[in-house]
């Protein structure tokens, strides 16, 4: 058995935007994903950072086949997703599955839980509806939740109820790969805690291997064993964790960390605010798309597109001077 | 006295089908010129509430204002009639809010947006209005303002919104800024730039600031004086430095620890059980207590009075010399 679950090969998703004009002659495309490589461990969490319009939710999605790719191969253990016919795709999805960010807008408020939860179960097993309640009974005891609450409507549970809802769900048919997309952000600080705790003792329970996407640089630290860092459409570093953020080498990753804000005033950092804003992904930079706002650029940069270069021990960069 | 702001004893109700809502259960504080005062809580903590309060915005079909008193540059507030808080909103009073993009109207010019206020409340003409504008955007760091002026919200990037807003909230020089979770919407990075810019225009301008938002980090960051807020009450009330580095109340500690910290590890984050409770069915005593890990059997009797304990206010029997509230 591979150690590599998913293995990322020059991904890319460009979405088409405009009409394009005549004959869509002069249609542009937005890069939301623009040549990824990376792989996820069996068992690990790969925290994905990065700010909005990164392509960290595309990519997510293109992993899972919710978004069309436009190149590149995403295999999951060793077979590429990406070429799969519908059949295929129908036994692959039970092995991956994805947790959305708005506890609010991704439950049906038409359903009762157990309807929301057994759908799983209808579409990909075949079960008396005695037998798919008790699964969903279970399942609900396991994220924290009282199996009568199988005949409640969305609408009844708090905001982090509804994630551990989300998480029953996302679980339901015992994935191997779970996307987490930002699973947290829409949460108080103290329910955050509660749903990132559960996950990571699910994870252990179940073996899962997470990819697990958020803004949110505390949390990712805390949940993720290894984290790569996004900057529009690119991966610019990836490492394990513990080296990325005592050793951050990009310039992108270290104004990133320096930025957040620090609720322990006595560990105040040296903070590097970065000029204007991020660049269109219809017309990134030429070289490195990091170039107009890195206030080490020069002009190499711009003429040059950095390799995504190895630094030893897994630790990789995409900056020409590290 | 040089309070700009003084809020002694306010309740905000609301009215509605399902009961009496306490959103606010007396609230106290007291603001001087330069400072920024933080308040933090989660959601249905009362601290947006309390901000409305204060700007006299309670829609008033189903909410009120039942007690207190909120002196603002010595005058109340309250006994103003709702001609004289048009005149003072937007002018002595201003706000900025968590959504830049909805809270500016996309179909006026920037420039429009921001000099129809100085015509307002300045009565300054047109041409001063548009020479203004563009100083404005210079001085919340809009780059190429003269062009800026012309272009409409959504030619505009988040953090470009949110600095409009701030410009047009500083259009008449305020005594009082009122920014509701104003960074909340923005990317860490543009976070960031915006907070560095508040802090930047409090030292130039001297305005107080009132800063609403449930993260404790940018508080750390910006604010002079904390306030917790849990369900309406505040819990605790102090300088930042003390808050931060020795907070007392069971509830900051808890909100305290289930950050992750960026510095340490561990492998499970403490918590807060439980949820905030329903504000419709409130505990009878500390609202705290069923959610917390140290409550006595007379946290749930009965409701603690906040206390001046080692330099800060808190809400806690805990703390030996507390006592309890009265009713009321």
């Amino acid at each position: 058995m591979s150690e590599h679950l998913l293995e990322i090969k020059g991904l890319k998703v460009h979405f088409p935007t405009g009409d394009g004009g005549w004959f869509g002659r002069g249609r542009q495309y937005v890069k939301a994903v623009d040549g990824l490589d990376f792989s996820i461990r069996r068992g690990e969490t790969l925290g994905i950072v990065g700010e909005s319009g990164c392509g960290k939710s595309t990519t997510g999605r293109a992993l899972l086949r919710l978004v069309p790719a436009t190149e590149g191969q995403v295999l999951f253990e060793g077979r590429n997703i990406l070429r799969a016919s519908s059949g295929d795709m129908r036994g692959l999805r039970r092995e991956m599955q994805i947790i959305f960010q708005d506890p609010y807008a991704s439950l049906d408020p038409r359903m009762t839980v157990g309807g929301i939860i057994g759908e799983a179960f209808k579409a990909h097993e075949r079960l008396s509806s005695r037998e798919r309640e008790e699964q969903v009974q279970e399942l609900l005891s396991f994220v924290g939740l009282r199996p009568e609450h199988i005949r409640r409507y969305p609408h009844e549970f708090s905001g982090g109820q509804r994630q551990r809802i989300g998480i029953a769900r996302a679980l339901a048919l015992r994935p191997k790969f779970v996307v987490c997309d930002e699973p947290v952000s829409a949460l108080d600080v103290s329910i955050q805690a509660q749903v990132v705790n559960l996950m990571k003792e699910l994870q252990q329970k179940l073996e899962l291997t997470y990819l697990f996407i958020s803004h949110d640089l505390r949390v990712v630290k805390h949940i993720s064993d290894r984290v790569g860092v996004m900057y529009l459409g690119a991966m610019v570093e990836i490492a394990d964790k513990r080296e990325l953020y005592a050793n951050p080498q990009h310039p992108y990753t270290r104004a990133l960390l320096s930025a957040i804000p620090q609720a322990n005033p006595s560990r105040r950092r040296e903070r590097i605010i970065l000029q204007g804003d991020v660049p269109s992904p219809v017309n990134p930079p030429s070289g490195c798309r990091f170039r107009t706002r890195c206030p080490e650029a020069t002009e190499r940069c711009a003429l040059e597109t950095p390799a995504f270069k190895d630094l030893g021990g897994g630790h990789r960069v995409a900056c020409h001077y590290r | 006295m040089d309070q700009v702001l003084e809020v002694r004893g306010l309740k905000t109700y609301f009215y509605t089908e399902s009961g009496v809502a306490k959103s606010v259960d007396g609230v106290d504080f007291a603001l001087g010129r330069g400072r920024t005062l933080g308040i933090v809580g989660e959601s249905g903590s009362g601290k947006s509430v309390t901000s409305l309060s204060v700007m006299r915005l309670v829609e008033e079909s189903v909410g009120r204002i039942v007690g207190g008193e909120i002196r603002f540059e010595g005058e109340s507030l309250l006994d103003k009639s709702e001609k004289e808080m048009r005149a003072i909103r937007g002018n002595r009073i201003s706000m900025i809010f968590q959504e830049p993009m909805t809270s500016l109207n996309p179909v006026f010019t920037i420039g429009m947006q921001i000099g129809e206020v100085l015509k307002l409340h300045q009565g300054m003409s047109s041409a001063e209005a548009a020479r203004k504008c563009v100083e404005l955007l210079k001085l919340v760091g809009i780059p190429l303002p003269e062009q800026r002026v012309r272009e409409y919200p959504h030619q505009l990037s988040g953090g470009m919104r949110q600095r409009v807003m701030i410009a047009m909230a500083l259009a008449c020089n305020p005594a009082l800024l009122i920014a509701d979770e104003p960074t909340t919407a923005l990317d860490v990075t543009i976070q960031a730039q915006i907070l560095e810019l508040m802090k930047e225009l409090k030292e130039r301008l001297g305005t107080a600031i009132m800063l609403i938002t449930h993260d404790l980090g940018v508080v750390a960051e910006v604010a002079d004086e904390v306030m917790v807020l849990y369900a309406g009450k505040v819990v605790e009330h102090g300088a930042v430095e003390d808050i931060f580095r020795s907070p007392m109340h069971p509830y900051t500690r808890g909100l305290l620890a289930s950050i992750p910290d960026i510095d340490a590890e561990v492998e499970t984050l403490e918590t807060i059980e439980g949820l905030v409770p329903s504000v419709y069915d409130m505990p009878p005593g500390c609202r705290f207590a069923p959610r917390c890990k140290h409550a006595m059997e007379r946290c749930l009797r009965s409701q603690p009075a906040l206390v001046e304990t080692a330099g800060h206010k808190t809400r806690c029997f805990l703390y030996g010399d507390a006592s309890e509230e009265e009713a009321g």
